[in-house]
């Protein structure tokens, strides 16, 4: 089991490098960094200059050894439209798309997986089949119109919630957060529903096909014929064995409401990276758009790393092995 | 009697399943009036002459000050809004079964090897799967753009702009006909049609391409259409954001970005009439796909 | 205390209602085995369903008397039939693997049941699932019982699942196929386990099989069905050994014997397709004979697997599946290969169809040595001469390719014939020989059940031209009756085209019948090699002899 984490953990390093070298290319061959820094005014020796300075005729490795370098302790470059430095740009805004994030991931869960449930065990009640068809038509619609209908309804015509910011915030150590006012909580409400629809109708999908599987398994049969209370075997038994491959899947939905969070921060105007983002594609800023890469890949690896060893530790299949 | 009874028995419940048969002509509409749509519409939007300024923003029919012309009115440049919404579908269409024939193509290809090869192939296959997978679907396609937006020289930006929109999306979604291509392909392998195959001394490629292929189709169709409604989508996202279609070729996310600056100030029909047509195209051929999921795996019927 | 009277059960389809089972009666008394037996379709499993109230849906009882002593099964809310279920009427079913909650440990799922049913306190009920175990024959049950069902063996699984059902002290167990997926070792014990119980604790039990020998060894009662009707009931020695019924006649005649040869099956006139015309395909084949008979000699044969990495620091495992194997197959001879599952029959197999790599050894066929596998060119000889008829007829036929597409594939191969018309005409003929009608030409795999889907398989191979036949468990998935026809037409075209044939089984009494000499194969080991005769009379090597005696047979005594 140990070599199984290792192993995993070098596949994310793996992906990780990959990923960096994708972002490093970028910076590299699409535009010239010189030419965006400093503007038409400079001189070209003085352009050479600065080439040299910056390293950028040394050859291709050492360059990318010395971009991951910088990375890992932090230096993320500087931006061609602000001149600010990437990072602290970066961690400005990255509060509030995780907030943002987690609060949608959370709403979705939490009326997901239930109603997951309730299908997979009603299969033919009214209710159900309202959900199914609704779930249909959450799947369809795209999230921005999504937003957009959510803003005219209690933005605009009943006026009840903000369309747009984040209310107020509250600045703990580095940490901008909006949680804990209540206009903040205003804000937040209709951009996480947005967001969250589409990850609830794919987790209460996902949860009910799992469950059904489940249900027409042999051991859920046994234990039905062995008389175990109906209450257990769906809750104990068929249950718990449904979220253990919904677990993984709920991690890589995690990646998932990140990257629509750009979207949703768009429709919204919420002052999150995906904003951000948006703004450095508009002005091919390709720092901001580099690392925004990179952080977004170790998002993902992280918490595709993190589902999967949990997947070892619920399944204990992948733990013990035989006794004889 | 199993592939008979299927077709059969597919269309059996398709003629007893009321969506299905809703969803499909719905679906079939739009698609005739993408594929008619210079010969149905009024106006053709990218043309510049065939509108004008002064038919701008007009109602629908069963307003008032609406000209009988133009059913569903006008937006702010004068463009008929069906006229608009046939060729904006049409756009949306191209690009999303181009986006998809793309990613079918590379990604059955390269599932259906490295199911065959396994060892080091798979691997490496599955190592770029996984790169691929760590950027989501929007991320890609966004990047893709601004790439190109950073290495093409500006005259020829606008032409390629379908072509772009097109890779972007492309790469975003041969991921999943990969690994699907790849699982059903492992199934297969233990198969002993296949063993009898490889036994006989085949070539690899018929052995894939003539023996193992045509059993793998139907999940592989299912996830075409899924897939289908996601690049749609995906380019209306896109298009919404801005990074898509531009204005003066505008796709159904184009003319709704277009419409939402209308949406205070009372052209609703600018705004809800693109979205509730993207909205019927999508939903038809989510329950197309869903139908045919059920087709493919009996025993959730 | 179980009646049955004219139980009938329908499933709504589309096309109108069908009968699953009609006017089925049966009685078992508290402390009897009562066989049911039957081939696929027969219904039996139905039987067990309806009796315990898990029917699968949409499927109904229609019609019926099911009473358990005094209760009237049929009469009982969702509750109260809940509530019988596992208190009076237990079900154990084929594949104790899949039997078993795998993320719960035994003793929680002992535990469970025991509750369920009693009020014992937690500790009350660990102790009687502890003492259970080691009644069943689990040692060390204490510490065992903290384990999860993967980490136990195939054998010890099954008996966990027993535990399961007789923890809770039924009156009735209904046990579906409950041995099928075991080795024959593994079976003889479960079989004792059963009589045990049944002797012991006055459990009854309906013992649903395929497997006659299972029937005779441990069943006192026996009712046969067929295509959803009662048959034939009696007592099992009357039924096996001088069956009224004619459909049980021709059964027991299609049951090949573990203690003698016979020659042919006796089969139905009406059903005995085997071998009829063909000329094209005779004259064809009678053509390709003048080439010789080729023996197949292997030395030494040791193939070694790799394990998966577990560990850092250790190296993978290695798995020997075949281990110095030597073996001498004559000329125009049938070679039986016998052994349990795991015992690297398969991989003996594709070992010499090149599909996997031998780690050490030679193989000889006729007079050419064999490259092994990954060296093997594509176009080298052995791909025609050596032929293969796999175990499972459902997926040994490309199920998206016509039958015509299938048969002509090796003649376009192999080059034997360039029009493609003649490639028709000859596959057609072939199917004839094989006892096919020749208009499935043009039909897809699904269209055909499981026997018509081996000959099929056969015609495939003999369209190779082939000099050596393997047959890897060609019957097995076969009911016993199609196994007879298929058995006879193997032997019919042996004797007629002069094959080499290897015929590889898990059950001995097959093997007896094809045999002319039997190798027995145990963990990559080969235990004993001689003529059949000598194998099955006095065999010398002691797994040989405990295999013999624990396979379930019907004594000699009751057949006339």
């Amino acid at each position: 089991m140990v070599y199984f984490i290792v192993k995993r953990m070098i596949q994310s390093v793996f992906v990780m490098l990959a990923v960096a070298f994708l972002a490093f290319s970028l910076f590299r061959f699409v535009g010239d960094p010189i030419t965006q820094m400093t503007g038409v005014e400079t001189s070209v020796v003085d352009q050479e200059r600065l080439r040299e300075e910056l390293g950028l005729n040394d050859p291709f490795v050492s360059q990318f050894i010395r971009f991951t370098g910088d990375m890992l302790q932090g230096d993320f470059g500087y931006s061609y439209r602000t001149r600010q430095p990437v990072a602290d740009m970066i961690t400005e805004r990255v509060p509030a798309t995780l907030e943002l994030g987690v609060v949608a991931l959370i709403i979705s869960l939490l009326v997901g997986v239930p109603a997951g449930v309730y299908t997979a065990l009603k299969p033919r009640g009214i209710w159900t089949q309202t959900i199914l068809m609704t779930t249909l038509v959450g799947v369809s619609v795209p999230t921005f119109v999504i937003g957009i209908m959510l803003i005219f309804l209690f933005g605009v015509q009943l006026g009840w919630l903000p369309t747009f910011g984040r209310g107020g915030t509250v600045q703990i150590g580095n940490w901008e957060s909006s949680l804990f006012t209540f206009s903040g909580w205003r804000a937040l409400l209709l951009p996480a529903i947005t967001l969250g629809v589409y990850q609830l109708t794919l987790t209460m999908r996902l949860v009910r096909a799992e469950m059904m599987e489940v249900m027409r398994s042999d051991y859920i049969r046994f234990a039905m014929a062995r008389g175990v209370p109906m209450r257990k075997l769906h809750y104990k038994h068929a249950m718990v064995n449904t979220m253990v491959p919904v677990i993984t899947i709920i991690g890589l939905q995690f990646g998932g409401v990140i990257a629509f969070s750009i979207v949703t921060e768009s429709v919204f105007q919420w002052p999150g990276m995906g904003l951000l983002f948006l703004e450095s594609i508009r002005f091919v800023d390709i720092p901001v758009m580099g690392v925004y890469l990179v952080v977004i890949a170790f998002f993902f690896v992280l918490v595709n790393l993190v589902v999967d060893l949990l997947y070892v530790a619920i399944d204990p299949r992948l733990r013990l092995r035989e006794l004889e | 009697m199993i592939a008979f009874l299927k077709k059969y028995e597919g269309l059996w419940l398709f003629v007893h399943s009321p969506s299905a048969i809703v969803a499909a002509m719905v679906a079939t509409l739009i698609i005739l009036g993408a594929i008619f749509a210079s010969w149905i519409a009024l106006v053709n939007p990218y043309d510049l002459a065939s509108f004008s300024l002064f038919d701008g923003l007009l109602p629908p029919v069963w307003q008032d000050g609406a000209n009988p012309k133009y059913l569903l009115g006008t937006d702010d440049q004068g463009r008929d809004m069906i006229s608009a919404i046939l060729y904006g579908a049409r756009l949306s269409l191209i690009i999303g079964l181009s986006a998809l024939t793309i990613a079918a193509v590379i990604g059955v290809g390269l599932g259906l090897a490295a199911g065959y090869y396994g060892g080091r192939f798979d691997a490496v296959v599955m190592r770029i799967a996984d790169v691929q997978l760590a950027l989501p679907a929007i991320l890609t396609a966004l990047l893709i753009d601004g790439i190109a937006r950073g290495i093409l020289p500006a005259a020829i930006q606008q032409d390629l702009r379908v072509a772009v929109l097109t890779l972007a999306i492309a790469l975003s979604l041969w991921v999943n006909f990969a690994r699907t291509a790849r699982a059903t392909t492992f199934v297969q392998m233990n198969k002993e049609y296949v063993q009898a195959a490889i036994m006989m001394g085949q070539r690899p490629s018929r052995v894939m391409f003539v023996h193992i292929l045509p059993n793998i189709l139907g999940p592989l169709l299912v996830i075409m259409t899924v897939d289908l409604a996601s690049a749609i989508l995906l380019e209306a996202t896109l298009s919404f954001l801005g990074i898509g279609l531009p204005a003066d070729s505008p796709s159904l996310g184009t003319l709704i970005r277009i419409g939402m600056q209308f949406m205070l100030s009372g052209e609703w029909w600018i705004l809800w009439i693109p979205t509730l047509f993207l909205i019927a195209l999508v939903v038809s051929i989510n329950i197309l796909g869903d139908f045919l999921r059920d087709i493919f795996n009996p025993r959730l019927r | 205390m179980l009646t049955i009277k004219d139980l009938t059960v329908k499933f709504p389809s589309r096309f109108g209602d069908f009968s699953a089972i009609e006017g089925v009666d049966m009685t078992i008394k508290p402390g009897e085995i009562h066989g049911l037996v039957g081939e696929s379709g027969a219904g039996k499993s139905t039987v067990g369903a309806a009796v315990i109230g898990l029917l699968q849906a949409p499927g109904y009882v229609a019609n019926g008397i099911l009473t358990l002593g005094d209760t009237d099964l049929r009469d009982l809310t969702a509750a109260q039939a809940h509530e019988v279920r596992g208190d009076r009427i237990s079900m154990i079913f084929q594949d104790p693997q899949t039997s078993l909650n795998p993320l719960m440990t035994i003793e929680d799922q002992l535990v469970e049941t025991i509750q369920a049913h009693s009020d014992a306190s937690k500790t009350a009920a660990r102790r009687r699932a502890v003492d259970l175990l080691e009644d069943i024959g689990i040692q060390n049950a204490s510490q065992r019982i903290k384990a999860y069902p993967h980490q136990f063996s195939g054998g010890m699984r099954q008996r966990v699942v027993i535990a399961l059902a007789i923890c809770t002290d039924p009156e009735l167990i209904i046990a579906d196929e409950p041995t099928t997926a075991l080795d024959v070792a593994v079976q003889s014990q479960v079989l004792d386990l059963i009589k045990q119980l049944a002797r012991e604790r006055q459990i009854a039990f309906m013992l649903i099989t395929h497997d006659i020998g299972v029937i005779a060894q441990v069943a006192n009662r026996v009712t046969v069905m067929r295509k959803g009707r009662v048959v034939e009931t009696g007592d099992t020695a009357q039924v096996l050994g001088a069956p009224k019924h004619p459909y049980t006649r021709a059964l027991m005649d299609a049951v090949p014997p573990l203690d003698q040869k016979i020659d042919r099956f006796r089969v139905p006139a009406a059903d005995d397709t085997a071998v009829m015309q063909g000329d094209t395909a005779e004259r064809w084949l009678l053509e390709g004979q003048q080439y010789g008979l080729t023996g197949l000699a292997l030395e030494n044969l040791t193939v070694t697997f790799t394990g998966q990495r577990t560990s850092l620091f250790r190296k993978p495992s290695h798995y020997v599946a075949l281990e110095d194997v030597t073996l001498t197959i004559r000329p125009g001879s049938i070679m039986g290969l016998v052994g349990e599952s795991g015992s690297g029959k398969s991989t003996l197999a594709k070992a010499i169809t090149g599909l996997v790599t031998p780690t050490y050894g030679t193989m000889i066929l006729g007079d050419t040595v064999l490259p092994f596998g990954s060296s093997r060119s594509r176009h080298h000889s052995s791909r025609q001469l050596v032929q293969m008829v796999f175990q499972d007829p459902y997926s040994s036929l490309n199920p998206r390719h016509r039958i015509g597409d299938i048969l002509t594939e090796p003649l376009r191969f192999y080059g034997f014939v360039k029009d493609p018309a003649e490639r028709t005409s000859l596959a057609a003929s072939m199917l004839s020989l094989v006892g096919m009608q020749p208009d499935a030409i043009i039909k897809y795999p699904h269209q055909f059940s499981g026997g018509q889907r081996q000959r099929i398989a056969v015609a495939r191979a003999l369209l190779a031209r082939p000099r050596f036949l393997i047959c890897d468990e060609p019957t097995s998935a076969l009911d016993v009756s199609i196994q007879a026809e298929i058995l006879n037409l193997l032997k019919e075209l042996q004797a007629r085209f002069g094959l080499t044939i290897l015929f590889i089984s898990h059950n001995l009494a097959v093997v007896r019948q094809m045999a002319d000499d039997t190798a027995v194969l145990r963990n990559g080991k080969i235990q004993e090699v001689n003529t059949t005769e000598v194998v099955y009379q006095s065999p010398q090597a002691k797994y040989t002899k405990s295999l013999l005696a624990q396979t379930p047979e019907m004594p000699k005594s009751w057949r006339h």
